[in-house]
């Protein structure tokens, strides 16, 4: 066992995963399973098909306590948080005073007076310690390193949960509550990052083994790697945070646009007042002022275009590089994202990757590129 | 036995020094799980030892493939081009990869043997 190996942090869910056979790697700090025996192939169509149980304990998980929290937390992020109504969930990115992407997250309003919010494993002590200093004063920010977090998403996963938590299959996507879990209390949303139908649940750590053990017991549920997870992801058009999303990137140019409702831009009642509004909004008034965007691309070849591909155009000058990129299971196709010049990424544009200097014809295509199944009521 | 195996985890059965059978080993097809892409070198093309010849892909990474020996590709296997997965079901048998046609057969002399390699890759 190496330094590096014995540094890692572990989940709840650390001696299950061995247990059941992963291949662990690093991951974020932690030791986390990148495949189960069954392989990656097979975990992805599984969680398309039936319901895959993803253990993702290495995310952070804090909460946001004080009459004064959603307009705190709203001067951090582009995004509507004081209209957010009580049991619902949304996207949010936290930003830095250029407008530069630090990381995207998860948040759910439990009451007037609280939030909970899930952040990237991989920029959870930077995020809580960025909340903490720009808004510990108007708000309790309180970390919760003692809650494991699962994620079972797939056609199935309404089915096989509800037969343990009566009532979980009547919320919609992105809702929430707690629930008794077989005699576990857990807090639930109806979300995920699979494009799938599906639940995130935060368990206490103590009880995060008896839940997963639960959970698999159900027919449908197999346990499934971060591999699955990121070509799943990938499929349904979702960003991962750095890869497809660093610092240096805007909401505009990631193409997140959707994520800033009208009331925080401008002309909205609390437009701006946010890291980098200036920048953003004029990005957003002024979509020409965009330097490069966001695309999907599918190659018309069946050879994997990866990440840090360069892109050309058709006369051989590069225009932009790929972010992710793999050989879509579900299309069996390969599926990329890309930051192109704005004039190329205008879907059915063809260009060119550039695989190992082979010139690898591509098209922009929509996304996500496997169509989501949300439960929407 | 006339089965080799290099260092990059490839194996070389050079029976027949004319067209000697290269493929990745049963510890790399591991490593790189579920393989859906290979790509082949050029039937006539020459490489030295230690070159890419070649690059095979599973969902979650790419791997290079690498000319045990110095020579010439004289075949490619064309089933592995249309079912990559042989890579991974047999890597040792129908998953081959290239016949070469060895221009130093003392080159050999410096691969290792079975027993060799299984102590070097479960130290990888």
């Amino acid at each position: 066992m190496s330094a590096t190996a014995s540094a890692l942090l572990t989940t709840p869910l650390n001696a299950l995963h061995i247990e059941l056979g992963a291949r662990m790697v690093p991951f974020a700090g932690y030791s986390m399973p990148v495949q189960y025996p069954q392989g990656l192939m097979d975990e992805h169509k599984h969680t398309r098909t039936a319901a895959g149980l993803f253990d993702v304990s290495h995310m952070g998980q804090l909460r946001l306590i004080g009459p004064d929290a959603a307009a705190a937390f709203e001067t951090l992020v582009p995004v509507d948080v004081i209209d957010l109504a009580i049991g619902k969930q949304r996207y949010g990115l936290l930003l830095n005073d250029e407008g530069g992407i630090v990381d995207d997250l998860m948040f759910f309003r439990v009451s007037e007076q609280e939030l909970f919010v899930i952040v990237n494993g991989a920029c959870k002590v930077a995020d809580i310690a960025l909340i903490t200093e720009r808004i510990g004063q108007r708000c309790q920010v309180l970390p919760l390193p003692d809650q494991a977090l699962l994620a079972l998403q797939g056609p199935q996963a309404a089915t096989a949960l509800a037969r343990l938590a009566p009532g979980v299959d009547q919320l919609v996507f992105m809702t929430g509550g707690d629930f008794d879990v077989d005699g576990i209390d857990c807090f639930i949303t109806r979300s995920g990052y699979t494009g799938e139908d599906g639940f995130e649940i935060s368990v206490a750590a103590h009880d995060a083994e008896a839940l997963a053990r639960k959970l698999l017991a159900q027919p449908e549920v197999q346990p499934i790697g971060l591999g699955a997870r990121n070509s799943l992801r990938l499929e349904a058009g979702l960003c991962l945070y750095g890869s497809d999303l660093d610092a240096t990137t805007t909401p505009p140019e990631a193409g997140l646009n959707w994520a800033i409702q009208k009331v925080r831009r401008t002309g909205g009642a609390r437009a701006g007042g946010f890291p980098g509004a200036d920048k953003v909004l004029g990005q957003i008034d002024n979509p020409a002022s965009l330097s490069r965007k966001r695309v999907g691309l599918i190659a018309k070849e069946r050879i994997p275009v990866r990440e840090q591909v360069e892109i050309r155009n058709l006369d051989g000058q590069v225009v932009g590089v790929t972010t992710s990129g793999l050989l879509a299971p579900t299309i069996d196709q390969p599926i990329a994202m890309a930051y192109v010049e704005p004039a190329l990424a205008a879907i059915g544009t063809q260009l060119h990757a550039m695989v190992r200097s082979k010139a690898v014809p591509v098209e922009v295509a929509a996304m996500p590129f496997v169509p989501p199944r949300y439960f929407r009521g | 036995m006339t089965i080799k195996f290099s260092r990059d985890h490839e194996w070389i059965n050079c029976a027949d020094t004319n067209a000697a059978i290269v493929g990745i080993t049963v510890h790399a097809q591991d490593a790189l799980g579920d393989v859906v892409f290979v790509d082949l070198p050029e039937v006539g093309a020459s490489f030295n030892q230690g070159d890419v010849a070649g690059v095979v892909e599973s969902v979650k990474a790419a791997a290079d493939v690498f000319m045990p020996v110095t020579g010439e590709i004289v075949e490619v296997n064309e089933a592995l081009r249309n079912d990559p997965s042989l890579a991974n079901s047999d890597p040792l048998n129908s998953g081959w990869f290239f016949k070469v046609k060895l221009s130093d057969v003392a080159q050999l002399d410096a691969l290792l043997d079975e027993t060799a390699y299984n102590d070097f890759a479960a130290n990888a």
